[in-house]
């Protein structure tokens, strides 16, 4: 007989042995191409691992990443390629799906050691918030972009506005996530925006970009490159570095989340509402048993959806729940982008949050928390597939 | 603000649209050129769709049938765009986009750009009208669906 889909499970059975990322750059200001950037970060994982690059045999990305598994095969000149998989879906969306599908790989046994990546060099291939260029434009876009919704922070705000007015949720809210961001990239010397902190009253007089969004609720646009290396979990402890297990993925929508323009029926969400119970019943674990949530800011409303989606909060008690105090590390009530994040840390298309979970269960992130025995990762809140991830140490297997 | 008159809410050259290359919305653009907004409603089991898809998201008939639809409904969302996302906007200043539900063919949603004072105090619920824009100039030629606020 068939096992349920339930006996089926990632957990436990693969462990990241090394992440590595390149410098992170403004948009524009990466000395190098994009492909050269995917190397570098691939390279910096293995050598962080202690692993021969020529012994990955698979390679996991999303969002269209232009660095071709092929290509990077050929390049580092790996012995056989065995798994190339490519998660659907823009945005940040699949950086946690990217993990899975490699987790899934090696767990099938197609794969033995997998390296999940994402390069993006914006200076090379343009940006994401500038749509000028396009004469002409059909399928979803067409029913946005002659009415001005052009770009994601313009693509996003009605979900956002949707939400807030159904549950009466106040910029403080808003405000929270980007400040928690900020705070946090202070510590942390990677940041791109390390050395440059943000209050309440710089927030407050910063300009609208499409309200309900200021400025600092908007993510960066970057250049650079990160990776990890997954491999089986029998081989965790054969590399430098304290393993990290996957404890729990999942990945998708909901009912009808794609139907475009605007109508998905449940609108003022971030797509979690089926993904956040699958991963919870794949990890056994419930929210009370996270202690620390990197959760993808694109907007900083997309974050309050889905940590509401997640259980950490009911939409109701977002004004309250959400403060600064709350979100900071090493003792907050729910540390929140200990790395500073897509707004502060790096726009590495979320990529660099699952890097940062890695840190907080080794025990080596610039603003360690007190409980990094389970670590959350949300991705891409708001679009559809999103994708989410639970890391922890051998013990919380 | 843009000291040009224009009779379109926004300045010219933002992309164009146009069907598909497999003509999927080719009536619904058709519609708006003749003041007429086309919501897809399937022939089986009567079930409204919005955006279109070959066939009915419900009970799978194919091809479901474009049907005439008064363009008037709630304001469902809304923002205020100040940043300019394109070159065409760049001199322009804020303008407002809502996404409008249309009670009558099951709450399908439309997004358009809401006609007066880019400034008004927005009001989710608040009843509209459509407005058909059309941009006969432009090549090729299209038209958009805008929405004022019902006097109460």
């Amino acid at each position: 007989m068939a096992r349920s889909r339930i006996q089926r499970t990632l957990k436990g059975r693969v462990a990241v042995i090394g992440i590595g990322e390149t410098e992170y750059y403004r948009h524009g200001a990466s000395p190098d191409p994009e492909f050269k950037l995917a190397l570098k970060a691939i390279l910096a994982a293995c050598q962080e691992a202690g692993l021969d690059p020529r012994e990955i045999d698979g390679f996991a990305s999303y969002s269209d990443d232009r660095s071709d598994a092929s290509r990077l095969a050929a390049a580092l000149g790996i012995h056989r390629l065995r798994a190339a998989t490519m998660q659907w879906g823009g945005g940040g969306g699949g950086c946690c799906a990217a993990v899975a599908n490699a987790a899934a790989s090696i767990v099938a046994g197609l794969a033995d050691c997998v390296v999940v990546f994402r390069s993006l060099a914006q200076g090379q291939y343009g940006r994401f918030g500038q749509a000028t260029g396009i004469d002409t434009i059909s399928g979803e876009k067409a029913y946005l972009m002659p009415y001005g919704v052009l770009a994601p922070p313009q693509r996003f705000a009605m979900r956002v506005r949707r939400f807030m007015h159904e549950h009466g949720v106040r910029q403080e809210a808003l405000r929270a996530i980007a400040l928690a961001s900020y705070h946090h990239a202070q510590a942390n010397p990677r940041a791109v925006m390390y050395g440059k902190p943000l209050d309440a009253k710089k927030y407050d007089a910063s300009r609208w970009i499409a309200e309900p969004f200021h400025l600092y609720d908007c993510c960066m646009e970057n250049d650079g490159a990160a990776a990890l290396v997954l491999v089986p979990e029998e081989r965790a402890k054969e590399f430098r570095q304290k393993p990290v297990y996957v404890l729990g993925a999942a990945v998708g929508s909901g009912y009808r989340a794609g139907a475009i323009p605007h109508n998905s029926p449940l609108y003022g969400s971030a797509s979690f509402d089926t993904v956040a119970p699958d991963l919870y019943r794949m990890a056994g674990l419930g929210p009370s048993d996270i202690g620390v949530v990197q959760s993808y800011e694109n907007f900083t409303g997309g974050v309050v959806m889905a940590l509401a989606e997640h259980g950490f909060f009911r939409p109701e008690e977002a004004n309250h729940f959400l403060t600064l105090e709350n979100l900071v590390a090493p003792s907050g009530r729910l540390p929140l982008n200990t790395s500073g994040g897509n707004l502060a840390e790096c726009y590495m298309h979320g990529f660099e949050l699952v890097l940062e979970a890695v840190r907080q269960v080794r025990g080596t992130s610039t603003n360690q928390v007190e409980r990094n025995d389970v670590a959350m990762v949300i991705g891409g809140p708001m679009v559809t597939p999103a994708s989410n991830l639970l890391l922890g140490t051998g013990a919380a297997l | 603000m843009n000291s040009k008159a224009t009779s379109s809410y926004l300045p010219p050259g933002l992309p164009i649209p146009v069907a598909e290359p497999d003509g999927l919305s080719i009536p619904y653009w058709a519609g708006l050129r003749q003041n007429r907004l086309l919501v897809q409603r399937c022939t089986h089991c009567h079930t409204w769709q919005f955006g279109p898809e070959w066939l009915c998201h419900r009970c799978h008939t194919f091809d479901p049938q474009w049907i005439e639809v008064e363009p008037r409904g709630r304001i469902f969302s809304w923002e205020r765009v100040w940043h300019p996302s394109h070159s065409a906007l760049r001199q322009h200043g804020p303008y407002v986009a809502v996404l409008v539900a249309i009670p009558h063919a099951s709450g399908v949603r439309m997004v358009g750009n809401l006609l007066g004072d880019p400034m008004q105090a927005v009001t989710i619920g608040a009843e509209v009208e459509g407005v058909f824009e059309h941009h006969n100039d432009s090549d090729p030629p299209y038209s958009l669906l805008q929405w004022r606020v019902l006097d109460a």
